[in-house]
């Protein structure tokens, strides 16, 4: 009987220690590897430009929100140099880095509901500068054929305000997908969907 | 000869997405586009031949000479976390943009029955470990072959004019169950 009961106890064991001992190992492996290989300063830099909108529009003063997040991380630049993300942008940025939120700097640009770029196909001549401006290559065309914007890809930076010799090219409020259940405003009428925004929407649900 | 005849077993004759139905969820997620299902390919392949060269040291000298072969599934299941979290840190080193495309399907590799299936089905068929660790290459090259096969083929559904009620997730299923119906005409090359 008690030889019985040793040799189940004795199995019990083997097995605990065999899959402690195979946890053990690949535990120790995975940290190897994780701290030789593992993301280090980068992973800052990536969080970052998560935050950041990705509308590549360069008011912060740098080429794209990317080069943005370089400067953030290394310190070389404020939290609060992107209109696009606006107030709410810099908040999140302050509670990622453990930063005082600051205000936005206002001489940047000011933050605008999300747009989206809609050319005048009308007017467009097909010179391709608006297309060499472009920083995500959201416009479509060919020289002297007309242009026309990928509304999915187009962040809305106006960008390709500037270059535009027929100024063909104006920004619209980017029409939101539907969104279910209707929201109604403080005075009780349906809200146009077309001018909602995510920020709105987050302002609203603050307020 | 016979070392062939398993590789061409496991890749074509029964392939294990096509005929024996493992490894869907990573066959129909990743196959919309082909740049993340080549790299997804080539992350199971490495992940399946390692897999199964593990698992088989791992039961021909710990499992079976302690007499522990009840443990088989909750060890083989642990090596493969193991070996899925390596090949992530790897990647995420050193192709970053890859590891972003591959996004979820990359840990999903671990609950990849396909990469489970291949260490039972060694056991049950007795392979040794050359034989384990060409079968694991070869399942992996059909599993990443018909992936790359039906991300292609998905690549260009979607330029095509399908009609409205069949786009996207319906026509991958009937383009994959066509697939299937295909790798039938494999059966009865290789008796493995």
């Amino acid at each position: 009987m008690s030889a019985l009961v040793v040799t189940i106890v004795a199995t019990i064991v083997v097995a605990i220690v065999v899959l402690v001992s195979l946890l053990l190992i690949i535990g120790l492996v995975l940290v190897f590897g994780a701290r030789r290989f593992g993301p280090d300063e980068d992973s800052v830099v990536e969080q970052i430009n998560a935050v950041l909108p990705q509308t590549q529009c360069a008011q912060c003063g740098y080429p794209g929100c990317r080069p943005y997040a370089e400067a953030i991380a290394e310190g070389r630049a404020e939290i609060n140099q992107c209109p696009p993300g606006g107030e709410e942008g810099v908040r999140e940025l302050a509670e990622l880095l453990g930063r005082e939120p600051l205000p936005l700097d206002e001489s940047r640009g000011e933050h605008k509901p999300p747009l989206v770029a809609l050319i005048d196909e009308e007017r467009c001549i097909g010179c391709k500068l608006c297309i060499e401006a472009c920083p995500v290559d959201a416009i479509l065309g060919a020289p002297k054929m007309m242009h026309t914007v990928i509304a999915a890809e187009c962040t809305g930076c106006e960008l390709c305000l500037p270059p535009c010799p027929v100024d063909c090219i104006e920004l619209v409020p980017r029409r939101q997908s539907f969104i279910w259940p209707l929201r109604f405003n403080s005075s009780g009428n349906r809200t146009d969907n077309s001018s909602a925004s995510p920020t709105d929407k987050r302002e609203t649900e603050h307020a | 000869m016979d070392l062939a005849l398993i590789i061409i077993s496991a890749a074509l004759v029964n392939n294990f997405v096509l005929i024996q139905f493992l490894g869907l969820c990573p066959f129909l997620g990743v196959s919309s586009q082909l740049e993340g299902a080549a790299g997804m390919a080539m992350a199971t392949t490495f992940v399946l031949t390692l897999a199964s060269v593990a698992s088989y040291c791992l039961t021909a000298w710990i499992l079976e000479p302690l007499g522990l072969e009840y443990l088989r599934i909750v060890a083989f299941i642990v090596v493969i976390a193991g070996l899925v979290q390596l090949t992530e840190i790897a990647m995420r080193h050193a192709a970053p943009m890859l590891h972003r495309v591959l996004g979820i399907y990359l840990p999903l590799i671990t609950s990849n029955c396909a990469v489970l299936g291949v260490a039972l089905l060694n056991l049950r068929q007795q392979h040794s470990l050359v034989e384990s660790t060409l079968y694991g290459f070869g399942a992996a090259i059909g599993f990443g072959g018909v992936l790359i096969v039906l991300a292609a083929a998905r690549e260009r559904l979607a330029m095509a004019d399908v009609p409205e009620s069949f786009r996207g997730a319906p026509i991958g299923l009937v383009t994959a169950g066509l697939m299937a119906l295909a790798f039938m005409g494999f059966a009865g090359f290789a008796k493995l």
